[in-house]
């Protein structure tokens, strides 16, 4: 079975948990307790991933790290219709892994900035808070433009991808961090249509589309 | 509105951090703006201000507490904490940007718990908060709500199935609540839950979850994990307040947002003359 190397509050386990969940794969969800624990730098973690980092997804003889890589191969190892990761034109191809770096980003302002704010990490919150304003404004003028041209996703096409999973999680915890959505209404719509995909699951920070459903 | 603390305010003790996480080396925090380190210091604890003041030190209910005045008295009693078979545990001290005020008033309300807190402290359609008692206590030192009964599909580390809880609430300190809930463990005894909420700043706050429980099941980091997941759950209800400090009028907000116990709580902050982390009412 699939083993997840997890913490409850960390986005970018979420994703994956939200990836595990949409292609309804049956996981081991091992605790880390990364808060405030600092689980993840005691030798027993350390001995998975070196690096201290989390998730960590093994699957068979099969160990990964890396939040992003981790959406990729569960995409082509269990997603038989290839929407998840798209192969079908190498400019899909290309804008997905362009949105899986953003993710990226993502996690070194808005992330950070929650962990400054909630967590007590020694971040510089102001600087990550105004990392992540100029992301979320090229995030929500793309997905302006991209609504008038009829496309609902990050990746133009009827159907989400993994890039889509992978901002997700920061983009919707962000006022943890001090960061407001209320200034980007594309952003807020995106949101709520990620919250709308068959197979959606929650995490503390993270309400249902409809509150008090489960 | 007011950016340095009230008296009432400034001469309170504060818990600024669990026990476990106080080191010799010196880490910092803020007491409503006012920048501090804190370490441990020989048997004791140290904290000082920034400009070298030391300021006075207790160690108490699993947590390091603190003043930026002089406090008449010691803390409150929570005589349950010192029951041998109970286990203490400091859940986390999580950040929220919202003030320490409305943390409180949030803590004291049962009525998100359905919609909030989905499948483990309330579940649709139970969403009746039945009527329950609050009072002050003789001396007017503290708000104590008592009969506070809900139904809860998971009520704790150890439930196995939903069941009718009840709640006793007490609030003995500005920003500081002490919860009582059935145990499902053993039905004549009660599970402890305190926030102890130290506000950072006029609309900041760092709340200290201190657990005191009966599982002799579950290990520290799952009991833990599972507080952390109703705070989690709490974090953007609290961030999403408008506005971020605890309005005084009780005519302020609507009768479903101010309940009987969150009027008495804004009463009271009234009648002690709290202005900071609130907005007084009009004269
Ligand atoms: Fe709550």
């Amino acid at each position: 079975m699939i083993r997840l190397y997890d913490y409850d509050l960390s986005g970018n386990c979420y994703k994956v948990r939200l990836m595990l969940a949409i292609l309804g794969l049956d996981y081991e969800r091992k605790n880390v307790e990364f808060f405030p624990g600092k689980r993840h730098r005691e030798p027993e973690f350390l001995a998975v991933n070196p690096l201290g980092q989390l998730p960590v997804l093994e699957d068979g003889d099969l160990r990964l790290t890396q939040s992003q890589a981790i959406l990729t191969y569960l995409a082509r190892a269990y997603d038989a219709s290839g929407q998840w990761f798209p192969l079908d034109t190498p400019a899909r191809t290309g804008q997905c892994l362009q949105w899986l770096g953003f993710a990226d980003a993502l996690t070194a302002t808005a992330s950070a900035a929650r962990l400054a704010d909630g967590m007590g990490f020694d971040f510089d919150g102001d600087a990550a808070r105004e990392g992540a304003h100029k992301l979320f404004a090229v995030l929500d003028e793309h997905l302006w433009f991209h609504e008038r041209e009829g496309h609902d996703w990050l990746v133009p096409g009827a159907a989400p991808t993994i890039a889509d999973i992978a901002c997700f999680p920061y983009v919707m915890l962000s006022e943890e961090g001090g960061i407001p959505r209320e200034p980007f209404p594309a952003i807020r719509r995106w949101t709520d249509r990620v919250k709308r995909i068959p197979g959606f699951v929650v995490m503390p920070g993270i309400f249902p589309a409809i509150l008090g459903s489960q | 509105m007011s950016e340095q603390p009230d008296p009432f305010m400034l001469n309170q003790w504060f818990a600024i951090s669990g026990l476990t996480d106080v080191g010799p080396t010196a880490k910092n925090t803020l007491l409503m703006g006012e920048k501090l380190s804190y370490r441990r210091a020989g048997d004791g604890f140290e904290v000082t201000t920034a400009d070298g003041r030391t300021l006075p030190v207790l160690a108490q209910y699993a947590c390091l507490w603190t003043s930026l005045g002089q406090p008449e008295s010691g803390l409150f009693e929570i005589p349950q904490y010192h029951e041998t078979d109970r286990r203490s545990i400091v859940a986390g001290s999580i950040g929220v940007n919202v003030s320490a005020q409305r943390g409180v008033e949030n803590f004291l309300d049962m009525g998100h718990f359905p919609f909030v807190h989905t499948g483990i402290l309330g579940e649709l359609p139970h969403t009746e908060v039945k009527e329950y008692n609050v009072r002050l206590t003789e001396d007017g030192s503290e708000i104590i709500a008592t009969e506070c009964m809900f139904y809860q599909p998971m009520a704790s580390t150890v439930s196995t199935e939903g069941m009718d809880v009840e709640y006793i609430y007490r609030v003995p300190h500005p920003t500081c609540s002490v919860l009582y809930k059935s145990s499902p463990l053993d039905e004549k005894r009660l599970d402890v839950i305190a926030l102890f909420v130290q506000p950072i700043g006029p609309e900041k706050l760092r709340a200290h979850m201190v657990l005191s429980i009966l599982d002799d099941v579950n290990a520290d980091d799952f009991i833990s994990h599972f507080q952390l997941h109703i705070f989690g759950q709490d974090k953007p209800i609290l961030e999403n307040q408008m506005p971020k400090r605890l309005p005084l009028d009780t005519r302020a907000e609507t009768p479903i947002r101010a309940d009987k116990s969150s009027i008495m709580y804004r009463r009271w902050l009234a009648a002690k003359g709290v202005t900071y982390g609130t907005i007084p009412a009009a004269a």
